[in-house]
């Protein structure tokens, strides 16, 4: 492949796009983009026939990696360096940065006397955060943008082989893989000798194992290495010591489908969006109690009353927003008082929360926050590795405890050594995992401890979520008595005449929440106490 | 040659791990899933420490020193994570010290003892396995297993065998041969390695059960009596009986690991089939002393006292040598023996009755 | 052994043959496969799928009695492709030449017929081998047990010398040794034509020397080994035996020829700890200690000597053996004093002044650790690796030999090749072994290892009890079907004496090394009814 011959195809399968007119490619659940998001990751998604490299090229695909190649690797380190762009895994390491480490980890150590590569590039395409699938939409979308960014990246830190980690449940992302990586071979885009450059580069896929934590970088390698995956303790940093004890640099699939754009376009083209820190653009999943939910991308600094109100349409029925979940698992809610803070990296942490992978799910009154830390709690608890004891049994303990505040069973001493788990967990855990998964714990007991010590002193859940923590009552004097509750009552133990205030017959009472829902007035309120039938029976 | 403050104190060092540096300096760092002949592997957090400019406590037994690290071994910060984490792991512990073979030879009890975790503040779920007696040799407690894969990386790293290994996840992650099997039914060699790295009492040899506890053992090392590797072994004694085998990882041989037979290839000793007293064909005996004398428990033998039985040997041999010459008499040595009993039986042979015709089954 | 244990692990590749390390050996093979998972190159030669063939590079399955066609095909391919160590060959070596011409003959092609070996992986094993250095050979007695072991043993020699593999770290020829003590056994001179320290007794010197140090005339004339004694009992030339600590009843070859000839003895004295098989056929047998209850030395495969020292008490009456010893020899002296030693170290002190080997040798100074031999002085460390620099003898040399097929060759009649061996659970006869009752658990009792294809032609299923006969007895055993093994071979061992299978061994003597043929017997195999 020359430059020369891709430009031809660059023309060539441009002209015929032209004839065929717009047509958008189908992609899952990623919209046109709206107001307000810039798309450069996505920015080939639904665009382009995902199956046809050349369809790439003809939106400049693999220009920048012939570009980088007649740059030297120290040119590229420096150009992604200045740009500014970080891990957008989670960690937000700088990305050019860790290609240095690992470049220079390699230049110290001899060469391998048995032909085995002397350094890995690896792609973590794991996203097992739930919730998250802007790697999928990247990967079924434009596999080419990750593959030219893992060649351009495997050409600064010195590797000759990668491998892309692609999650199990992620069977369209590995087909589109399986088709792209053949065709890059067809023409020389990876192989021997690429662009004549003396760069030798291959992709090979691997599939992942399943868990949550097999995105940690370490245990990704070990899961590579055909071990169960669990993290190590860092240092050894894999750039220094990674895949088969070699030099390599783990990064991920938004990080890497960035780079390209920053090569073409230039380091101060990507400097020019974000804040002082975290620069371009990142994207969110956006689940929960908002209008207009899906994929997008925005710049770095948005804020996130841009995000839920400009973007997503506001929140769902109208009802009153109450916190965000960042981050996934290990990040944290913030309450309204964050809605005009700029996000990125450092805010978010500073907020006791997470950029995370970029799941962001929004949360209304009717979203009960204690409840909320259980249900995450389950989640990481369930995915802990068993390898360290504050993650593997702390996480446990944490769910009981949690879980016994949802079923009235709490104690004040409960709260106390909920603070004293999550202190400690954080402090003692191996990986971030188990560091991080007391996030959701610690900021909604920061933020909304009133519902804490509802649950626990007044056996009361506002915001009636937890069964058996509360019941309903209609307000006489807001009840028109439109009797929609009446009907939707299962039980049928709703009682009122038409235009007459209505009334719940507590002792017969389930505490379904069908009325609640039914009531387009605001008439029903939730109040403390159980009715006989919502209790809950003893574990 | 790099400086760094250990506690406050400047010491120098070549590089490793903060354990090794701090233990060369006379510091302690407590440890659970560290072990001198298995790759470090930073799980279980005991060793924690805090290195300044680290948000995290660290632990010591991974981490690297570097020039100007400045560390803190048993500051109150470290100690309250450290105790934090027995507290956790007593919580799922069986506190069964009392009859646990183990016990006053555990880490887990000694760290207990050492940090006063009197109780644990997490009242919580337990796990409940039945005892594992199914195997041979082998005797596996999973109560009391504190996952600190040792045991896994003794069978991966020390023997290549990878008879066991975490099955599960998180809380309910368990050593496991495949499938939850019998060792018997795995690819385990019964080498016992698993055991003799295991910090409590959830790995244990089966058959010394209740015969006696660390304090009460003395330990002679010697030389196993199987094949010609000869690995050095201590032989755990009380009351004069060899009630176990354990690994000696201070030997140049074998470095603490054995196999099936020299670490649990010692019940013979004490079998009530040991010859106790010289015997004779009864025929012999009747010729010599005119008497029927106490029959043995074999058919054919009488029990005998030792003057009568060398008197008799030495008598034979000679008779045999005088009346057919010297090549008349064969004598078997033993690839069994001591090289002094060796040494002596060949001088007999050529010394006494004249004769090269000494061997033994050296090709074998 | 020319190497140590420890040095093993500086192997880039390991040649194993004859020896099912994992199981007989079970710590050198542990570290081998330590090296081999970081690395190293493995190559097997075996008649059966050994637990290491699952890891090695290539498994070569030989029949049985050719390993010498392999060992020399292997050096022929080395020689022809010019992979040798050229200058290790023209500076330390002798014989290289006349080897050169014999092994002409050998090209992978004949060694083929013979070995039933492809020829490819004749010259891919040769090309491992001679790729890696330094690399190790370890053999045990899937070498030496055979009617040509002695043989074998120099092709060994020729394979390693022939790439430099010899005096260099992580090189070297392993034999190991099958029981506890045969090295020190033989160091002692427990064989019948050396005194200790190996000192020829034909060699006038040296019996001057033992002559002088005991105050006696000593016999010039070699004497006999096992199997002869056997033969010459059975002949009635031998009168009387003394046996110490061995089971020759279960553990020789051709067992029915062994019992008559303990039969037709005037006297048996035999000293052990239990009432084996042959102190069943005993006159006196006099109780001695078991390992525990010595103190004293043994000396391991690579040459350590290190100390035994006594844990408990021995049984009732059970004697020290070094006592029943000197206690005998007293009275054959007419002098009791002559033959009163302080102790095993007093013993020890004796025998290393008279054995250079272990000149340097006492029990004060294993206190600390053992010792590997040659320690010439009190002072001097031990010896870790032999040959450096230099050959005992001067220049490494090349012995031509050829290959010699097995004395007992298959037959319509006995159509199968029984190979035995051991097993990890348990050792030897099983006198020990068997008193352990989870080792029994593990391995209750013999089955014999027989291919799929032999078995079905024979109607056998696995579990089934099968008759196998050789010209010199029969014996029953359980089979198991097994792709482990090379179809026409069985493989049993000779644990267990209710399966005795040295009833069906062969006693041929390889003519210098005088080992038997326990790796080859033609046999029959049926189901029994
Ligand atoms: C529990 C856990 C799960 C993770 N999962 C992912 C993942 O699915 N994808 C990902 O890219 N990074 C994941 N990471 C972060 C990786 O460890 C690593 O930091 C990242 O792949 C580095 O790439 P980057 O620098 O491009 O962000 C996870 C980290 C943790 C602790
Ligand atoms: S923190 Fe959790 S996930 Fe991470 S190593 Fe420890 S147990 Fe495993
Ligand atoms: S394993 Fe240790 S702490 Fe547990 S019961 Fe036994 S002695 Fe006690
Ligand atoms: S006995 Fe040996 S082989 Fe078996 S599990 Fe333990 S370490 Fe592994
Ligand atoms: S069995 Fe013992 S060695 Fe293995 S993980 Fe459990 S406590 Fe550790
Ligand atoms: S422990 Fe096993 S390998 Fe070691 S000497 Fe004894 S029998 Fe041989
Ligand atoms: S000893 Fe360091 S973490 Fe276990």
């Amino acid at each position: 492949m020359t430059i020369e011959e891709l430009e031809r195809i660059r023309v060539e399968v441009n002209q015929e796009l032209a004839a065929r007119g717009e047509q958008a490619m189908p992609n899952g659940e990623l919209k046109p983009p709206r107001p307000g998001e810039v798309r450069v990751v996505l920015r080939n998604c639904g665009q382009i026939n995902p199956e046809r490299i050349e369809e790439y090229i003809a939106r400049d695909g693999y220009f920048a990696l012939c570009k980088a190649l007649n740059m030297t690797p120290e040119q590229v380190i420096d150009e992604v360096k200045s740009s500014g762009l970080r891990g957008r895994g989670g960690a937000g390491f700088p990305a050019g940065q860790k290609w240095l480490f690992a470049r220079q980890a390699l230049a110290a150590r001899p060469a391998p006397a048995d032909g085995a590569p002397a350094a890995y590039l690896i792609c973590n395409g794991d996203e097992g955060d739930p919730g998250a699938f802007m790697d999928r939409a990247v990967l079924e979308g434009d596999p080419h943008s990750v593959l030219e960014g893992m060649a351009i990246a495997a050409y600064a830190m010195g590797a000759t082989q990668s491998y892309i980690y692609v999650r199990a449940e992620y069977p369209v992302a590995v087909e589109h893989l399986q088709t792209a990586i053949p065709q890059a071979r067809q023409l020389g885009l990876l192989g021997k000798n690429i662009f004549g450059k003396g760069f030798d580069f291959d992709v090979d896929i691997r599939i992942g194992a399943g868990a949550f934590v097999c995105g940690e970088e370490t245990a990704l390698i070990d899961s590579i290495e055909g071990r169960r995956g669990e993290p190590r303790p860092r240092p050894p940093f894999p750039a220094v010591s990674g895949l088969w004890g070699k030099p390599t640099s783990v990064n991920n699939v938004e990080t890497l489908a960035n780079v390209p754009q920053i090569l073409l376009k230039g380091a101060d083209w990507f400097a020019g969006m974000g804040t002082e820190k975290s620069k371009g653009t990142k994207t969110f999943a956006i689940a929960g109690k908002v209008k207009n939910t899906g994929l997008i991308e925005v710049p770095m600094g948005i804020t996130l009353r841009e995000i839920i109100y400009d973007i997503g349409g506001g929140i769902l029925n109208d009802k009153q927003f109450k916190a965000a979940q960042t981050g996934g698992p290990l990040g944290g809610c913030l309450p309204a008082k964050y809605l005009d803070t700029p996000i990125d990296f450092e805010s978010l942490v500073a907020a006791g929360s997470l950029m995370g992978s970029g799941g962001l799910i929004v949360l209304d009154e009717n979203d009960c926050m204690v409840d909320v830390a259980r249900f995450f709690m389950d989640f990481t608890q369930d995915e802990s590795c068993g390898k360290c004891p504050p993650c593997s049994l702390g996480t446990r303990r944490l769910l009981e405890i949690l879980t016994r505040l949802t079923r009235a069973e709490g104690t004040e001493k409960d709260m106390q050594t909920l603070e004293y788990l999550t202190e400690n967990i954080s402090m003692a855990s191996l990986c971030a995992l188990g560091q991080g998964s007391v996030n959701p714990v610690v900021t909604t007991m920061r933020h909304f401890r009133e519902e804490y010590e509802a649950h626990v002193l007044d056996k009361f859940c506002p915001s009636g979520v937890c069964k058996g923590m509360f019941h309903y009552e209609i307000i006489a004097d807001t009840c028109n008595g439109c009797g929609a509750c009446r009907l939707k009552c299962p039980d049928k133990v709703i009682k009122g005449a038409k235009k007459e205030p209505h009334e719940i017959d507590l002792a017969n009472c389930i505490v379904c929440g069908d009325c609640y829902k039914a009531c387009k007035f605001a008439a029903i309120a939730i109040r403390p106490g159980p009715t006989p039938r919502s209790r809950l029976p003893n574990l | 040659m790099m400086t760094l403050t250990i506690n406050g104190k400047r010491t120098e060092a070549s590089g490793g791990a903060i354990l090794d540096v701090a233990k060369a300096n006379g510091i302690r760092i407590p440890t659970l899933c560290h072990h001198p002949a298995l790759a470090p592997q930073g799980a279980c957090r005991l060793c924690l420490v805090e290195v300044k400019g680290m948000r995290a406590l660290q632990p010591a037994c991974t981490f690297p020193v570097t020039e100007g690290m400045e560390v803190q071994t048993d500051s109150p910060k470290v100690r309250a994570a450290r105790k934090f984490v027995l507290e956790l792991l007593l919580s799922d512990h069986p506190q069964d010290c009392m009859t646990c073979e183990m016990c006053g030879n555990c880490a887990l009890q000694d760290l207990i003892y050492e940090y006063g975790v009197k109780e644990t503040p997490f009242a919580g779920d337990r796990h409940l396995y039945p005892l594992d007696d199914r195997d041979p040799f082998i005797l596996r407690d999973m109560e009391k297993c504190i996952r600190c894969r040792r045991c896994i990386r003794a069978c991966d790293e020390i023997q290549a065998v990878n008879a066991i290994t975490m099955i599960n996840r998180g809380f309910r992650s368990k050593v496991a041969a495949a499938f939850d099997t019998r060792l018997q039914d795995s690819n385990c060699v019964f080498c016992g390695q698993c055991i003799s790295v295991c910090p409590t009492g959830a790995l244990t040899e089966k058959d010394s059960h209740g015969l006696g506890r660390a304090w009460q053992i003395e330990k002679v090392t010697t030389i196993c009596p199987y094949c010609g590797v000869g690995c050095t072994l201590d032989l755990n004694l009380r009351d004069g009986r060899v009630i176990k085998a354990t690994s000696n990882w201070n030997d140049s041989v074998n470095r603490g690991v054995l196999c099936v037979k020299g670490r649990f290839g010692w019940q013979f000793l004490h079998n009530p089939d040991r010859l106790t007293r010289p015997l004779m064909r009864s025929s012999l005996w009747r010729e010599i002393s005119g008497t029927e004398g106490t029959p043995a428990k074999y058919d054919g033998f009488v029990e005998t006292d030792w003057e009568t039985a060398l008197d008799t040997v030495a008598d034979k041999l000679s008779a045999a040598r005088t009346a057919y010459g010297p090549d008349a008499v064969g004598i078997l040595a033993s690839a069994k023996c001591t090289n002094e009993e060796n040494y002596l039986v060949q001088k007999l042979a050529r010394r006494e009755i004249g004769t090269n015709n000494v061997d033994h089954c050296a090709r074998l | 052994m020319t190497n140590s244990i420890d040095d093993l692990a500086k192997a880039k590749a390991f040649f194993v043959i004859g020896s099912n390390t994992t199981e007989q050996h079970p710590i050198i093979g542990a570290g081998m496969k330590r090296a081999v998972r970081k690395g190293a190159t493995l190559i097997v030669a075996d008649p059966r799928r050994i637990e290491l063939a699952r890891m090695a590079a290539i498994h070569l399955m030989h029949r049985p009695g050719s390993d010498i066609a392999l060992l020399n095909g292997l050096c022929h391919v080395i020689i022809r492709e010019d992979l040798h160590d050229k200058e290790f060959v023209a500076n330390r070596t002798e014989g290289f030449e006349e080897m050169k011409a014999l092994l002409e003959g050998y090209t992978p092609a004949r060694v083929e017929e013979i070995t039933g070996i492809p020829a490819a992986d004749i010259q891919k094993a040769a090309r491992l081998y001679a790729a890696s250095r330094p690399a190790a050979i370890l053999y045990s007695m899937g070498i030496t047990q055979h009617a040509s072991g002695h043989a074998a043993v120099m092709a060994v020699a020729n394979l390693a010398m022939l790439c430099g593999n010899i005096g260099v770290e992580g090189g070297g020829v392993y034999p190991l040794r099958g029981q506890n003590n045969v090295q020190g056994a033989c160091d002692m001179g427990c064989l019948p034509a050396v005194f200790p320290g190996y000192q020829q007794v034909a060699n006038p010197e040296a019996r001057i020397k033992f002559e002088k140090a005991w105050g006696v005339s000593l016999s010039d004339k070699p004497g006999l080994t096992v199997v002869e004694m056997m033969n010459a009992a059975h002949a009635g030339k031998l009168k009387a035996m003394y046996v110490m600590g061995e089971n020759p009843l279960v553990t020789d070859p051709d067992l029915q020829h062994v019992e008559a000839g303990l039969k037709r003895l005037d006297f048996l004295a035999v000293q052990d700890i239990f009432f084996t098989e042959t102190a069943a056929l005993a006159d006196v047998i006099l109780p001695g200690n078991a390992f525990a209850e010595k103190q004293g030395t043994f000396t391991n495969t690579e040459r350590r000597v290190q100390l035994v020292r006594r844990a408990v008490e021995p049984p009732g009456e059970a004697g020290s053996d070094w006592q029943i010893i000197s206690a005998i020899a007293g009275r054959l002296a007419g002098d009791k004093a002559s033959w009163e030693y302080d102790s095993p170290a007093a013993i020890m002190a004796e025998a290393a002044a008279l054995t250079p080997q272990y000149a340097g040798i006492s029990h004060e100074r294993l206190e600390k650790g053992g010792i590997q031999w040659p320690c010439p002085s009190p002072d001097h460390p031990g010896t870790k690796i032999l040959h450096v620099g230099q050959f005992s003898r001067g220049l490494g040399k090349f012995s031509a030999v050829e290959h010699i097929p097995p004395v007992e060759q298959t037959d319509a009649e006995y159509p199968l090749i029984l190979t035995t061996g051991r097993r990890l659970q348990h050792y030897h006869s099983g006198s020990m072994t068997h008193r352990v009752a989870g080792l029994n658990t593990l391995l209750p009792e013999e089955r014999m290892e027989i291919h799929p294809a032999d078995a079905s032609s024979l109607g056998l299923a696995d579990g089934d009890m099968a008759l196998i006969e050789s010209r010199r007895g029969q014996v029953k055993s359980r089979v198991q079907l097994t792709e482990r093994i090379k179809p026409g071979v069985v493989f049993m061992t000779f644990h267990f004496p209710e399966t005795a299978v040295n009833l069906l061994t062969i006693a041929a003597l390889d003519p210098v090394a005088k080992i038997p043929e326990y790796k080859v017997a033609a046999v029959r195999v049926k189901r029994a009814e």
